[in-house]
C-alpha cells in the first residue's frame, strides 16, 4: 500500500521556489494518439484496420502486414509486469530531481509490450492494468498500476506527478453566485482540498446558496468579478502565488439566435464573462500558476474551464451563447499551450443544457451542479484534458468526431426543440 | 521462398593493420578528429597512402551534420566505394562484411574500415534524447534512464526467468577487468574485486556502477584487402572463417532473452568449418554483462539459460580455460561511442597474428568477435558476429 501523502508544510518564503523541469515532451506524430486517449482517460493503441495486429510502439506501418491503416482503438489494458527497474541515475534534470523512479515491461494481453511508469504498489511479476496518462510535459505516457485499487493509490509519487489531485492543495472557484458553487465546493472538500477560495462579485446583492456555500469546510469567500480587471488583479495579489487549482465556473448565458436578438447587448456580456474574465483570469493567475508548477506536493497543477459543449458546433436556439463558449474554447488552447512549460494541465468540462433558470423549458436530460462537481473532480484526479459530463455532451462530442459537416445540419434540424 | 541461398566463402580476403587510438574520457576534438587519427594508424602500419584507399566504411554517432560523404572531402579520399553503417555495437562485423564482399567482387582493393566517436561533456545526454524515434516516444519519456535502465530491464527478466545473480554478471566484469590491467590503453587501471563489484552504486536496479560501461573518446581501424597484396606488403594477417548479421530477430519475444546470432549460429560454424570448442578465445560485445550471458548461449558455447553457469564454471581471463574479452572490453577499456563496435574486432585480430602484446593469449589461432546494437527501444536490434583465424591456422 502507498504511504498516504501528509500536509505539505508552509513554504519558506526565503526558498527560491523550485524552476519546474519536464521530461521529455518529443513525440513522432503517431505517438501523439497516446496523449490524445490520455486527455480522456481511454487506453487505446493503434490497431491494424487490415490484420488486426496491435501495435506498440506507435508507428506508421503494421509490423504483421505493412498495413498503413492504423486507426487508434480502445484495447484490454490487462497485462503482466514482466520486468521492472528502479531508474537511481537519469540524463533528464526533470527525473534526476524525482530518482528512484519506478518503471517496468509490461506484456499486454492484447499482443505488445510497452515500457511503462510503474505504481509503488504493483506486485514484482504482477497482474497489471495499463493506463494512458499526461505527463508534466503534457504527453502521454502509459502508467502500470494494480488491477484493483489499493489503499491511498493516488498518493504515489509518480502517479501525482501525472494527477492534479486536489488533496490539500489550495483551489479557486470563480463567481460564488453561479448554482455550480456549492457543489463545486464540497466535492473538493471531500477530496481533500486543504483551501476553497470563491470569488464573489456584487457582495452587497444577496443570493440564495450564500450560507451553504460559507459552510463548506475550508471556503473562504473573497471579492471579485472576472468581468472587472482591477478586482481580478488585486485577489490575484493576495492569493496568486497559492492557487493551485483554478475553476473558471463564471458564466453569462441566454438564449437566443441572431435574429432573435434586437442589439449586441446580451452577446457583449457573453463575451464580457465567458472570453474576456477567462482572459482576465488568466493574464493574471496564468504567470503565477506557471512559475508553480514543480512547487512540491502542493505545486500548481490545474486551469479548469467549464465550457458549454456547443462551444464545438453552434445550437441556434443558443447561437450567441454558443459563439462565446466557442472563443472561450479557443482561448483555452492558448492557455494550454502557455501553461505547458510549467507542467500545469488545462482541464476543459463540456456540459450539455445545465439544470437553470436560462434552459428551463428544455427537455431532459440536463446537467445538475453536482454531476458537474463529480465529473470534474474526477477529471482532476485523473489527470485528464478533456471531460465530457452528461449524454447531451457525450453524444454531441460522438457525433462532431464522426463529422462536423453533419452535425451542423443535425443543430439546425433539431432547432426549436426546446418549445 | 526457398530456402537461405547458400554463402560464398570470403576465401583470399584477409584484415589487416588493426589500429586503436588510445581512448580519453572526454575530448574537445571532432569525432572527425579521432577518425583521421585512427585511419592514419592503420595506413602506417601497412605502408600506405591515402590515395591506396579506394573503399571507405565510416561509423560515428558524433559525426554530425557530416555522415561518411562529408568525411570523403574532410580526409582528401577518393574511395570507389563508401559506406555509413549506423548500427552501433554491430558495425564492426557488418563493415567487415561489407568490405569483404567489396573487395571479393572487385569493387574495391583495400576497404578502411573506421569507427570512433568523441566524447563532450553532455554529449552522451544529447544523444540519448534521440536516439531513435521508438526511443524518442516509447523508451526515453519513462526516467530517461537511457541503456542503462533498458539493459536493467533485461538483465531483471533475465534474472527471474534462468536463475542468474548479481555474482553471475560479477564474474564478467571482475575478468575483464583483470584483463584490462595488461592493456596499456584501458581506461581503468586499478583492480576490481567482487565485493566492490557487488556494493557499487546502485544505477538502474540490478544494475550497478561496474555493469555500466563508461562512454568515452577514441577510435578504431582496421583494412580489408586481398590475400596477395598483404603478402605483397609483408602484412600480418587473419583470414575471415565466416560471417553471420540478424536484425530485428525474434520480435514475438516479450522482451529480449536471446539475439540474432541463435538464428544463423550453425550455418557461421559450418561455413568455417569449426566449432566453439575450436575458438582460443571469444570477443563478445559487452556494453553490459547481461548481453554478454545471451551471446555465450547463442553463439553455441552453453544452452540458453546456462550462461551463469558456464561463467561459474569457467576463468574468462587471458591466462583460463576460456579466454574473453582480452583487452578488457568495452567494461574496462572504454566504449569510444561506435568504435565500441570495433574493440573485438580488432583485438581478435592481433591475437590471431600473435600481436596482442601484453594481452596476448598462448597459440592463439581462431577467435570469435561479436557485436551487438542499437537499442531501438526495448531491446537491440543488430547482431553479427564473425570468426577469424591466423595465418597458420
Amino acid at each position: 500500500m502507498t504511504d498516504p501523502l501528509s500536509r505539505p508544510p508552509k513554504k519558506d518564503p526565503q526558498v527560491r521556489t523550485r524552476v519546474p523541469t519536464r521530461p521529455s515532451h518529443f513525440r513522432s506524430r503517431a505517438a501523439l494518439g497516446i496523449a490524445a486517449a490520455a486527455a480522456e482517460g481511454r487506453f487505446m493503441l493503434q490497431v491494424c484496420e487490415d490484420c488486426g495486429a496491435v501495435q506498440y510502439p506507435p508507428r506508421d506501418a503494421c509490423a504483421s502486414c505493412l498495413s498503413v491503416a492504423l486507426p487508434w482503438r480502445d484495447v484490454s489494458p490487462k497485462g503482466r509486469l514482466i520486468a521492472e527497474t528502479t531508474v537511481r541515475t537519469s540524463t533528464s534534470i526533470y527525473f534526476r530531481e524525482r530518482t528512484p523512479w519506478r518503471i517496468g515491461t509490461i506484456k499486454l494481453e492484447a499482443g505488445p509490450s510497452v515500457m511503462a511508469h510503474v505504481h509503488g504498489d504493483l506486485a514484482p511479476d504482477g497482474e497489471a492494468r495499463v493506463v494512458s496518462m499526461l505527463d508534466k510535459s503534457g504527453q502521454g505516457v502509459l502508467f502500470a498500476i494494480p488491477p484493483d485499487m489499493t489503499p491511498n493509490m493516488e498518493d504515489d509519487p509518480q502517479m501525482r506527478e501525472m494527477t492534479c489531485d486536489p488533496k490539500f492543495r489550495r483551489v479557486l472557484i470563480t463567481d460564488a453566485r453561479n448554482e455550480n458553487a456549492p457543489a463545486l465546493a464540497q466535492a473538493l472538500a471531500d477530496a481533500g482540498a486543504s483551501m476553497i477560495f470563491v470569488g464573489e462579485a456584487e457582495s452587497w446583492r444577496p443570493y440564495p446558496h450564500r450560507a451553504a456555500l460559507a459552510a463548506i469546510p475550508n471556503v473562504d469567500i473573497l471579492p471579485m468579478d472576472v468581468t472587472d480587471t482591477a478586482s481580478v488583479v488585486e485577489l490575484c495579489g493576495e492569493i496568486g502565488g497559492k492557487t493551485d487549482i483554478l475553476i473558471n465556473n463564471a458564466r453569462f448565458v441566454r438564449p437566443g439566435g441572431i435574429l432573435d436578438r434586437a442589439d449586441v447587448g446580451f452577446a457583449r456580456e457573453e463575451m464580457e464573462v465567458n472570453y474576456f474574465g477567462l482572459l482576465r483570469l488568466a493574464q493574471a493567475f496564468g504567470p503565477a500558476m506557471r512559475g508553480r508548477g514543480a512547487d512540491g506536493d502542493n505545486s500548481a497543477a490545474a486551469w479548469v474551464n467549464i465550457l458549454s459543449v456547443n462551444a464545438w458546433s453552434n445550437s441556434p436556439d443558443y447561437g450567441l451563447f454558443s459563439a462565446s463558449s466557442a472563443a472561450a474554447l479557443s482561448l483555452s488552447q492558448n492557455l494550454r499551450a502557455d501553461l505547458w512549460d510549467g507542467g500545469v494541465r488545462v482541464l476543459n468540462v463540456f456540459t450539455g443544457p445545465t439544470e437553470d433558470e436560462w434552459h428551463q423549458p428544455l427537455p431532459p436530460p440536463k446537467v445538475a451542479p453536482a454531476a458537474i462537481a463529480r465529473a470534474l473532480v474526477a477529471g482532476l484526479k485523473d489527470g485528464l484534458e478533456d471531460v465530457y459530463v452528461g449524454d447531451v455532451a457525450k453524444d454531441l462530442i460522438d457525433r462532431w468526431r464522426a463529422g462536423p459537416k453533419i452535425l451542423e445540419r443535425e443543430m439546425m434540424e433539431n432547432r426549436g426543440a426546446s418549445s | 521462398m526457398a530456402e537461405n541461398s547458400k554463402r560464398q566463402s570470403y576465401d583470399g580476403i584477409v584484415v589487416v593493420s588493426p589500429a586503436t587510438v588510445p581512448y580519453q574520457r572526454f575530448s574537445k576534438e571532432a569525432a572527425h578528429w579521432w577518425i583521421a587519427r585512427a585511419l592514419k594508424q592503420s595506413l602506417d602500419a601497412a605502408s600506405l597512402r591515402p590515395r591506396d584507399v579506394d573503399g571507405l566504411i565510416v561509423s560515428s554517432f558524433t559525426l554530425f551534420p557530416d555522415s561518411a560523404v562529408g568525411l570523403t572531402q574532410h580526409l582528401g579520399l577518393t574511395p570507389r566505394w563508401l559506406d555509413d553503417i549506423p548500427m552501433g555495437g554491430a558495425c564492426g562485423v557488418v563493415g567487415l562484411r561489407r568490405a569483404a564482399r567489396a573487395v571479393q567482387s572487385g569493387d574495391a582493393s583495400v576497404v578502411a574500415c573506421v569507427a570512433g566517436d568523441t566524447n563532450h561533456v553532455d554529449s552522451f545526454r544529447r544523444m540519448l534524447s534521440s536516439f531513435s524515434r521508438f526511443a524518442q516516444d516509447a523508451s526515453y519519456p519513462y526516467g530517461s534512464g537511457g541503456p542503462n535502465a533498458c539493459f536493467a530491464l533485461l538483465t531483471d527478466h533475465y534474472m527471474r526467468r534462468f536463475g542468474a545473480t548479481r555474482e553471475d554478471f560479477g564474474r564478467i566484469c571482475v575478468a575483464q577487468r583483470q584483463n584490462a590491467l595488461r592493456n596499456p590503453h584501458a581506461v581503468m587501471k586499478t583492480p576490481l574485486t567482487m565485493e566492490q563489484y557487488i556494493g557499487a552504486r546502485a544505477i538502474s536496479d540490478p544494475i550497478a556502477l561496474f555493469d555500466c560501461v563508461m562512454p568515452v573518446a577514441g577510435a578504431e581501424c582496421f583494412l580489408v584487402m586481398r590475400e596477395e597484396d598483404a603478402k605483397a606488403q609483408g602484412l600480418p594477417h587473419a583470414h575471415i572463417r565466416a560471417t553471420i548479421e540478424r536484425h530485428n530477430a525474434f520480435p514475438e519475444d516479450a522482451i529480449q532473452m536471446r539475439g540474432g546470432w541463435e538464428m544463423d549460429v550453425d550455418e557461421l560454424y559450418a561455413m568455417a568449418g569449426l566449432r566453439p570448442d575450436d575458438m582460443d578465445l571469444v570477443q563478445t560485445y559487452d556494453d553490459y554483462p547481461v548481453i554478454v550471458m545471451m551471446q555465450l548461449e547463442d553463439l553455441g558455447f552453453c544452452a540458453k539459460g546456462d550462461g551463469p553457469e558456464f561463467v561459474r564454471a569457467h576463468d574468462l581471463t587471458i591466462d583460463g580455460d576460456f579466454p574473453h574479452n582480452t583487452s578488457g572490453g568495452q567494461l574496462s577499456a572504454g566504449q569510444a561511442g561506435a568504435g565500441g563496435g570495433y574493440l573485438g574486432l580488432t583485438e581478435a585480430m592481433r591475437q590471431v597474428t600473435g600481436a596482442a602484446g601484453p594481452t596476448q593469449v598462448k597459440d592463439a589461432r581462431h577467435a570469435l568477435a561479436s557485436g551487438f546494437g542499437m537499442i531501438n527501444f526495448d531491446r537491440g536490434l543488430c547482431s553479427g558476429a564473425v570468426i577469424l583465424s591466423g595465418d597458420g591456422a
